[in-house]
């Protein structure tokens, strides 16, 4: 009798050949087929790819697939079963050092196989990130708690609570600076609620991830975490950040604002970038540099205020040409509290969603309008339709990121129901969430073709 | 008698049954680029190769673990080089994906299907699913640390002489960067050959000579290009050789460009094992054991070490770290002979050169190496307090290096005792071979998690395999039978222009020996004189055989043809222009007539028939068949009789 777990990702037919042979999962076995012999371990199969297949890993340490039709006879010469683990050695305590709080919530910046899914999924702590980067010892004395271990995009309001209210436990405890490893999808939807939760700061809290998991020979995580380690430990920036690579080489990482980050490509390593400003600084393994100097310092004290409240019934809506006035009917008969509007150009939408937009205003929906071109700011005044919209009961939230206005909204909306009292909270800036003007090196997106920055790629790592 | 170095024979002066005492095995990894657009795992171009770059990137490698939880030694061994690894990127041939900055897209399903009618071809059983794996190269030559690659077939056979060869597997996988240079703690990779599709043949040790070693390699490369689906030109097809013997361990000869080479490699790698287990028992005889070998290390002043040498110079002027290291016991091993020209003591050079990044030579000094005198020597033994047995060396350079340098030295003393060390070899170009890395084993292979396994279902085997062509040696088995001479066979069994000449011959109705002497030789002559015959299209090539076989012109016009076709013209006009047009019946007719009335009745029909074909088929030659013509002196005659 084979235990069901045995067969672990087997199904259907596969699961039959197995169960017929008696044969299970980690097996050494000799196959013979109708398209030759095979002979090698059974491993576990992933759950999503079909059941008409054997997955053999080969002494020579490949995988292949064996057909389950062509199967004639499978013999179980042997059993070996594998652990995947990153090797464990307890973390070096130095009274010299500072003292660094790296809370898990998930992401792939320590990970292993996931034979359920054939993806990576998250491993974490301190004995496994210092057998993977023992560097982090040089930097402090690192303690570590799982808070959560899930992909970020399942990062919602429970999870940014009980991020906040850790923080708080920690900084209440006398941490010198918090790490936060968050997968990257979301990092900067978290990075911006807890700039809202977290008010006050006395030590550096840094987000962290990585876009290249930590399986890989190439990875960016282990860069990065040393990085932000460096800067939870050593910096004087009291604000919640991401640091993440500055170029795809690795060089440096830069270190974002919480509330003027984002996420700008699906696969690059270099995909956080600060939106309508500088970044707070750049950080290598060596160094710590400032490029704004308008930062809020580290403190002794600790007196941080943790405000961890979210509204649920907030959405964010991208205006598209087209757009049906159902969409927001949808919201308002669904008790959404609050609308963030991400609109064209300057902040504005077509006339036809104008009466749902006024019936939503009528109801005491909040209204907020940002723009979905996400550099600049929202200006209702240039034209007729943004002041249309304006008397419609929306106001223009500055250049807030929409996303960013997102979280807020519903951070304020747990706060008070009172729309003035609403509207002063969103137009407060808190953690630079708006800013009075923007740089002119802050919108740089630089386009190949001219001589000069041809001539830049050639001669520099990027 | 004590256990004294033995001679290292040359090649040439060496008798097979010597390979034969020595139990020598050898193997062999042949690796062939694919001839296809697109690269294996995006949409970049597979080609062409760039002197020139668009930017550069900058990365570091860090070792991880294997899907049963261990790290590959090579991978530590890596890690230790602290290399900054600089990829030049050629934008026309090189996107995101190979920058390692996007994920890979769908495997190319024309490569696949390349490398499984190879695969068929070699006797190997397919696998039912091709399961991508991470193999992880930490040198840095692929951005990501890991080529990806996927087994093919496995367990195959060739025919070799009168007895066959195992072929252990067949895979698919990316090509790696060039390499533009690798110095100190730096290397530079150059993109533009990185991903493109790639084969990689691996046979079983089953060859006992080096020659054979290199026979087995022309047959593999041959299959291969008997496919007209394999790149070809210097760099497309790459060797690794694997040689080991009795007592001895397999060592890998990797990157080797040319089969001529083969022979010297694996001959000498055989007498560089046989000379490390002799020493193995020369030092059981003195006594010594791995386990009690500690080297010791001094500190040097810069002063110490005045040698007029480059090297030492420019560890001089910069902040250099000097280290005298005393192994004991190793005196007369350093300067045993490993090779024609090299000792004990280059394996130890060789193996700080590539861990500890000592890349300028001489990066050590020892006794007898005829750099520094006995004066000198003299007075470090005496400092040392070293025992007359003791080798002395030094080592020189910043300060991590020779420390690393120290430990090295000490790790590849200790590997003496057991012989022959598992490693990777780079070829020399005397035959030699000299330290590369240590060769790595099953942990450095992870599933690739990015990509699902593709399932290669009967119906996709039976689709290739039944437009696969018979395997090389069958082909030019068949040429022979028919005729074809061998110096015509050999190269036209794996010409791509092979089934043109099948057609030619089994749908046309041309004798092989005419399609063999202008598929090959009138080919070679015609290239020679900077004609472009191979850019004629196999559907012209068709109906000129066609035409030829009609009877519409003679052998002798086929070169004017070609080179007409050459430039451009079809098959057709080539004819139509140089033969002339088809002469119409109205033409023929009254030739026929007027022969026929000036010849005289002969006893036998059929010898006044050809009398007086030969008398009109010089004004129509090539414009009408012959047998067209025959058919119509037969009627004319018939009415005649009437």
């Amino acid at each position: 009798m084979i235990a069901p777990d045995a067969l672990k990702g087997y199904r259907g037919a596969a699961r039959d050949v197995l169960t017929r042979f008696s044969v299970r999962v980690w097996s050494d076995v000799e196959m013979d087929t109708t398209r030759g012999k095979f002979t090698g371990i059974i491993l576990p199969r992933s759950e999503t790819a079909d059941d008409r297949h054997i997955v053999l890993k080969l002494r020579t340490g490949y995988n292949i697939g064996v057909a389950v039709s062509t199967v004639k006879e499978i013999l179980e010469t042997g059993y070996r079963e594998a652990h995947y683990k990153i090797p464990e050695r307890e973390f070096p305590y130095d009274p010299a050092k500072p003292r660094v709080k790296l809370l898990g919530t998930g992401g792939t910046i320590a990970s292993r196989l996931d034979y359920r899914t054939g993806a990576v999924i998250p491993a974490f702590s301190p004995g496994e990130l210092y057998g993977s980067v023992p560097e982090l010892a040089d930097i402090g004395n690192l303690e570590t708690e799982k808070l959560y271990g899930v992909f970020s995009e399942n990062m919602g309001p429970e999870q940014w609570i009980g991020t906040a209210r850790a923080i708080g436990r920690e900084i209440e405890k006398g941490v010198d600076g918090i790490v936060i490893g968050h997968g990257t999808d979301t990092m900067h939807h978290t990075a911006a609620v807890l700039s809202f939760m977290v008010q006050n700061t006395p030590v550096p809290i840094v987000m962290v991830g990585s876009q290249r998991s930590s399986d890989r020979p190439s990875s960016d995580a282990a860069m990065n975490l040393i990085c932000s380690t460096k800067v939870a430990a050593e910096s004087d920036i009291a604000e919640v950040m991401v640091c993440m690579f500055g170029p795809t080489s690795d060089q440096y990482c830069l270190l974002h604002q919480g509330t003027r980050v984002r996420k700008m490509h699906s696969s690059y390593r270099s995909t956080f970038r600060t939106i309508g400003d500088v970044p707070i600084g750049q950080v290598s393994p060596d160094s710590i540099r400032t490029i704004r100097k308008d930062y809020r310092r580290r403190r002794k004290d600790r007196n941080v205020t943790i405000q961890a409240v979210f509204e649920p019934k907030v959405a964010i809506v991208q205006y598209y040409p087209n757009m049906q006035p159902d969409i927001i009917e949808a919201l308002i008969d669904n008790g959404y509290k609050g609308i963030v509007i991400a609109g064209t150009g300057l902040g504005h939408v077509n006339k036809p969603l104008y009466p749902a937009l006024r019936r939503a205003h009528d109801k005491g929906i909040a209204l907020f309008m940002t723009v979905q071109t996400l550099w600049g700011y929202a200006q209702m005044y240039v034209y007729d339709t943004g002041r249309d919209l304006m008397d419609l009961g929306i106001v223009p939230a500055e250049n807030m990121l929409p996303e960013v206005a997102y979280v807020k909204l519903g951070w304020t909306l747990a706060q008070t129901t009172d729309l003035a009292e609403v509207e002063r909270i969103m137009l407060t800036s808190y953690a630079r969430e708006i800013t009075e003007r923007e740089p002119h090196d802050g919108y740089l997106i630089f386009q190949a073709g001219a001589p000069w920055l041809q001539e830049h790629f050639r001669k520099f790592w990027k | 008698m004590p256990i004294t170095p033995r001679r290292i024979p040359a090649p040439e002066e060496t008798d097979p049954s010597v390979y034969r005492d020595l139990g020598l095995k050898s193997g062999l990894e042949v690796h062939q680029q694919l001839l296809t657009a697109r690269k294996l795992f995006c949409r970049c171009p597979a080609g062409p190769y760039r002197a020139d770059y668009d930017a550069e990137i900058l990365r570091h490698m860090r070792p991880t673990l294997s899907e049963m939880g261990e790290y590959d030694g090579t991978a530590l061994m890596e890690k230790k080089t602290r290399k900054e690894v600089v990829y030049q990127i050629t934008g026309d041939t090189t996107c995101t994906y190979e920058m390692d900055d996007t994920p890979p897209f769908k495997v190319n399903g024309e490569a696949v299907d390349i490398a499984i009618e190879i695969a068929l071809l070699l006797g190997t059983s397919i696998v039912g699913e091709l399961h991508i794996a991470r193999k992880q190269y930490l040198d840095g030559s692929i951005p990501t640390g890991f080529q990806r690659t996927a087994i093919v077939g496995l367990a195959g056979r060739i025919p070799y002489g009168d007895r066959t060869i195992g072929i252990t597997q067949i895979s698919l996988e990316e090509d790696a960067c060039r390499e533009v240079e690798d110095r100190g703690h730096l290397r530079v990779y150059r993109t533009d050959r990185l991903s493109r599709p790639l084969i990689e043949t691996v046979t079983d040790p089953d060859m006992k000579t080096p020659g054979e070693v290199a026979d087995v390699c022309r047959i593999i490369a041959r299959l291969a290009r008997g496919t007209g689906k394999v790149r070809t030109g210097i760099g497309a097809g790459r060797e690794d050789v694997n040689v080991s013997v009795t007592g001895g361990t397999r060592v890998e000869i990797k990157g080797v460009p040319r089969i001529p080479r083969i022979p010297g490699l694996v001959h000498y790698e055989a007498f560089r094992q046989r000379a490390l287990l002799d020493i193995v028992e020369r030092l059981k005889e003195k006594g010594l054991s791995a386990e009690s070998f500690r080297t010791a290390r001094r500190p040097l002043g810069a002063g110490d070490v005045s040698l007029p040498l480059p090297s030492i110079e420019h560890a001089r002027s910069g902040d250099g770290d000097f280290a005298l290291l005393v192994l004991p016991g190793f005196r007369e091993i350093l300067p045993w002979p490993v090779g024609p020209t090299r000792t004990f003591a280059d394996e130890l050079s060789g193996h700080i050169r590539v861990v500890a990044c000592l890349d300028q030579l001489p990066n050590m000094l020892f006794e007898g190496d005829g750099h520094a005198n006995e004066e000198f020597w003299g007075r470090l033994r005496r400092d040392s307090a070293a025992g007359p047995d003791d080798a002395l060396v030094v080592v020189f350079g910043p300060a991590p290096d020779v420390t690393m340098a120290a430990g090295e030295i000490e790790a590849r003393c200790r590997q003496a005792f057991r012989g022959v060390p598992n490693e990777t070899r780079q070829a020399l170009a005397n035959g030699e071979t000299r330290f590369e890395r240590v060769l790595p084993g099953p942990e450095r292979m992870y599933p690739d998690t990015d990509l699902p396994p593709l399932a290669i279902p009967d119906e996709r085997l039976e689709r290739i395999r039944a437009a696969t062509l018979p395997p090389v040696w069958d082909r030019e088995k068949w040429l022979r039978a028919l005729g074809v001479p061998a110096h015509e066979a050999v190269p036209l069994a794996i010409s791509r222009r092979y089934t043109v000449f099948r057609r030619a011959v089994e749908e046309q109705g041309a004798s092989p020996k005419d399609g063999a002497r202008v598929l090959i030789s009138l080919f070679v002559a015609l290239r020679r004189e900077g004609c472009a015959v191979d850019g004629i299209p196999d559907t012209e090539i068709d109906a000129l055989f066609g035409l030829f076989a009609g009877g519409r012109f003679a052998r002798e016009i086929f070169p004017a043809l070609l080179r007409a076709m050459a430039a451009g013209r079809s098959a057709k006009e080539a004819v139509a222009g140089i033969v002339g047009p088809p002469a119409p019946r109205s033409e023929v007719e009254p030739l026929l007539r007027g022969e026929l009335a000036a010849s005289t009745p002969a006893p036998e029909p059929e010898r006044r028939a050809r009398h007086i074909l030969g008398g009109v088929m010089p004004a129509l030659r090539g414009r009408i068949a012959g047998a067209e013509v025959r058919r119509m002196l037969a009627g004319i005659a018939g009415e005649v009789r009437k």
